[in-house]
């Protein structure tokens, strides 16, 4: 055994020109990124600020920035695959040979769901939530640091297995025995494991954190009804975090026992059960897609009741249907597999369970357009996505029913449908939703609106790209394409593949267009410029606050009277008004702990996936000794002290001095 | 901004009632541990359900029958089920402000704590040494992993318990120091609770 284990310069695909010149240009990128800090001098103020910052808004914003570089790798796994088929067609063998092409899909699921979507949602919810109940921080600081760079770390396993090793070639799934050691016997499972594990325990510890901290820091008079909705959907959300992330877990480390040292979970021999495996992975993953999809209604009833200038219909069923849906989304596991063949009786359950779902969804539906109703909708951005989910959801969820009924399944299952459906769902709920939240409290979490030109191109080319792209794949389904085909030769499906790839295109451009979006608005910042805090009328809390929030977000905690709380305090007439003195505000200071403790567990993870055993150790001591130092170190807070409240509170009063802005 | 030092500022001290929004309070950290222990309860829940499935695929190797011996796993038992109450002893002192006690509980609690994972590893070895690793089957793969993550966890409440014992005896019982420990006693009363299951699933239905 070498002192590097299986690590040798083989691993990296130096052959591979398409891996070698993505390596370039990000090396590149890092290198002109990193020139330029030095330049401006930016070292200092980066670990300072942000990188050791466990202030929830910064790293809301960090959890947001992670989302939207690994949806741009994401995306390029995707229109590579589209490509790829549009030219592997008629037995044309295409551009990405089978090796590549398979851990081009493994990696683009992972990265979509895990290092995409999941850092999305926590990011907003990081940046909102405390803002919403009228709390100073979450319930740990310190912890919500670790949960950030503990994604990060299972982030950077997962781009590194572009460059040393490979990745995956299992399908985001992973199931055994494909995954186990006898047919994949690379490091990309090992990569796929450890990515999981380290950023499933950050997931892991971000419920745990913001279940505490609703349950125990919301502003005097807010009872658990009171919260706002966004808030209450992040709540089931984590507590669906909570029930299923120690599944992923268990799973991950039996596969791990498995692989490393020979236990029979999983395998075909000495009894091991697969199907074990893929009950497990599925009573994890589908509470999973809640998890995604349940913070993106709360962002559409936020958006809604704002931009209508109304009250949200129906506060209380918007609530207990979040609540229904979590728990049916405990009992529908096995619809992923409905062709294992468990008896009929078996399938029944599951199969009526997942239709179920669709009636506490559709009470969700009616109760947007209820508050429409009447309404007067401003459409901005953010209202455009949540118009352009209403319809592309509902379209998702329908062919969500029509899968769940277990004799449909068998003929659909794994085929192009499937993924149609699945797409449909998670771009037209989730992603949607995270753009239009990106979009809503934008100025909140930075201090400048959007620019809504290249805001409502952006929305435009995702909505046209998506129902180009994913509509063939409905029809590609029922001719019979399953998924992960690498070439294909049917020319009856060409025209199909065709239309698919331009669809993909055309999302492209909204990808684009949101990049010029965020430039466009950086120059035009001082024109876009929040003054006020409260740009669209807001009705929760955060709104009450000045954009960017004051670093202790409320000089006073606020008490709350109302579910709209500061449309309440608006209409009393009691916002914006000065507390006779300030008390000094109790602030916990930024540490190098959490990310210290995550290179320790990274490098672990690391040394793990390439059997450098004594690297393994040290990493793991080294997160271990620092997480003890971090325990016993009193220097842990400070005082904010009235004088500098007072000065910064008066200038967020002064900005307002026109009363309250429409 | 200026730090002020709670032991220079009365006023500020971390004893003042009405601090609503105080980041490190006690009952915090003692819920948020709670909630904590409800997702370490569902890791147990998915090894269960793995040993449930599993437990019947011996692949020609040992049964449980052939494997367990009751009257030791009953001792290994009762040391536990004593450290539990020895723990419950060392926190009745802790909230008395007895720290001497606090010291004797819980290093009676250490012992016991310890004679159980002795022992275990003493069963471990044994299975292993007779060629019944987990290796072989399936249900020795799924009883190894059940019994081996609770024992990995009464290994780490071990450890955490000598660090704590480490604190107790230098600092004190400190507010601080009260909530670590009251902690770690939900977490080894928990672990007793996970235990009982393990006894019960795995042995005595395994042995009947």
């Amino acid at each position: 055994m070498s002192l590097f284990g299986k690590l040798t310069w083989d691993a990296v695909p130096f052959h591979v020109p398409i891996v070698m010149g993505t390596l370039a240009v990000v090396g590149l990128i890092g290198l002109v990124i990193a020139v330029l800090m030095t330049k401006h001098n930016k070292w200092g103020v980066f670990w300072r600020d942000w990188v050791t910052s466990i202030d929830h808004k910064r790293l809301g914003i960090m959890y947001i920035v992670l989302a939207l570089v690994m949806l741009l790798r994401g995306f390029a796994d995707a229109i590579m695959m589209r490509t790829q088929l549009a030219v592997a067609t008629s037995g044309a063998e295409g551009y990405l040979p089978p090796e590549h092409y398979d851990q081009i899909f493994t990696a683009h699921g992972v990265i979509m769901i895990i290092f995409m979507a999941m850092p999305f949602m926590i990011g907003l919810m990081n940046i909102v939530l405390p803002l919403q109940i009228g709390a100073r921080d979450v319930a740990f600081p310190f912890m919500n640091n670790l949960s950030f760079w503990l994604t990060t770390g299972g982030a950077i396993l997962i781009n590194l297995s572009l460059g040393v090793g490979e990745f995956a070639k299992t399908g985001w799934v992973a199931y055994p025995p494909l995954s186990e050691l006898g047919y994949s016997p690379g490091v990309g499972v090992d990569y796929y494991i450890w990515a999981l594990q380290i950023s499933g325990l950050g997931t892991l510890l971000t419920g745990v954190n913001f279940l505490a901290t609703v349950f125990k820091m919301r502003a005097p008079g807010m009872k658990l009804m009171d919260m706002p909705v966004f808030t209450w959907a992040c709540t089931w959300a984590n507590i669906l975090i909570a029930a299923s992330f120690p599944i992923l877990t268990a799973v991950l480390a039996m596969l791990t026992l498995d692989r490393y040292l020979g236990f029979h979970f999983f395998t075909n021999e000495a009894g091991g059960n697969a199907m074990m495996y893929i009950n497990l992975f599925w009573a994890w993953g589908h509470p999973e897609v809640y998890i995604l999809i349940l913070p993106a209604f709360g962002i559409f009833s936020e958006v809604i009741s704002t931009f209508t200038g109304k009250r949200l219909f129906g506060y209380k069923s918007m609530i207990y249907a979040s609540g229904a849906i979590s728990i049916l989304g405990f009992i529908v596991w096995l619809h992923h597999f409905f062709t294992m063949g468990s008896s009929a009786n078996v399938n029944a359950f599951f199969g009526v369970m997942t239709m179920v779902i669709a009636v506490p969804t559709g009470v969700k539906l009616f109760n947007w357009l209820f508050t429409m109703y009447r309404g007067r909708l401003h459409l901005t951005p953010p209202v455009l996505w949540t118009l352009g989910f209403m319809v592309t959801f509902t379209i998702g969820g329908m062919t969500g029913v029509l899968l769940a009924i277990p004799g449909a399944d068998f003929v659909l299952h794994n085929s192009l449908f499937l993924i149609a459906h699945f797409h449909n769902t998670i771009i037209g709920g989730a992603v949607f939703g995270y753009m239009a939240g990106f979009a809503y409290w934008f100025p909140k979490a930075v201090g400048f609106k959007l620019d809504e030109r290249w805001g409502k191109a952006s929305f435009w080319c995702w909505l046209v790209g998506f129902f180009v792209a994913f509509m063939p794949l409905y029809v590609l389904g029922f001719m019979g394409m399953t998924r992960r085909l690498n070439h294909t030769d049917n020319p009856d499906w060409n025209m199909w593949l065709y239309i698919a790839c331009g669809g993909a295109v055309i999302v492209m451009f909204g990808i684009l267009s949101q990049i010029i979006q965020l430039i466009v608005s950086y120059k035009n910042r001082e024109a876009l410029d929040d003054t006020t805090g409260d740009p669209w009328n807001g009705h929760t809390l955060e709104w009450s606050t000045a954009s960017p929030p004051q670093y202790y977000n409320f000089a006073e905690i606020p008490t709350v009277h109302d579910i709209d709380a500061w449309t309440d305090m608006k209409e009393k007439g009691q916002a914006y008004k000065k507390p006779e003195v300030y008390a000094p505000i109790h602030m916990p200071k930024n540490t190098s702990a959490g990310v210290l403790m995550s290179a320790g567990f990274t490098t672990f993870c690391f040394a793990m996936i390439w059997h450098i055993w004594w690297l393994a150790a040290a990493g793991f001591l080294f997160g271990i000794v620092v997480f003890f130092k971090r325990c016993y170190t009193s220097d842990v807070d400070y005082y904010v002290m009235p004088a500098e409240i007072e000065e910064i509170e008066q200038a967020h009063i002064d900005s307002n001095k026109g009363g309250i802005n429409a | 901004m200026t730090a002020v030092p709670s032991s220079l500022n009365p006023e500020l001290s971390h004893a003042h009632g009405d601090d609503h929004e105080h980041h490190a309070h006690p009952s915090n950290n003692v819920f948020g541990f709670w909630l904590y222990l409800m997702t370490d309860c569902l890791l147990f829940a998915s090894f269960f359900a793995t040993y449930a499935v599993l437990y019947m695929n011996t692949a020609g190797g040992v049964s449980g029958k052939d494997i367990f011996e009751l009257d030791y796993v009953g001792i290994e038992t009762a040391a536990l089920l004593l450290s539990s109450i020895t723990f419950g002893f060392a926190m009745i002192s802790a909230h008395a402000k007895k720290q001497k006690a606090v010291l004797a509980w819980l290093a009676v609690t250490f012992v016991f704590g310890a004679v159980f994972i002795g022992m275990e590893i003493n069963e471990f070895h044994h299975l292993i040494a007779e060629g019944n690793g987990p290796q072989r089957s399936a249900f020795l793969t799924s009883f190894f992993s059940l019994v081996g993550l609770h024992g990995m966890h009464v290994t780490a409440g071990l450890i955490w318990m000598t660090t704590l014992i480490i604190e107790v005896a230098r600092k004190g019982l400190g507010d601080k120091t009260v909530t670590r420990l009251s902690c770690l006693s939900l977490f080894w009363h928990f672990l007793d609770v996970v235990w009982i299951c393990v006894f019960t699933v795995v042995y005595l239905m395994g042995a009947m």
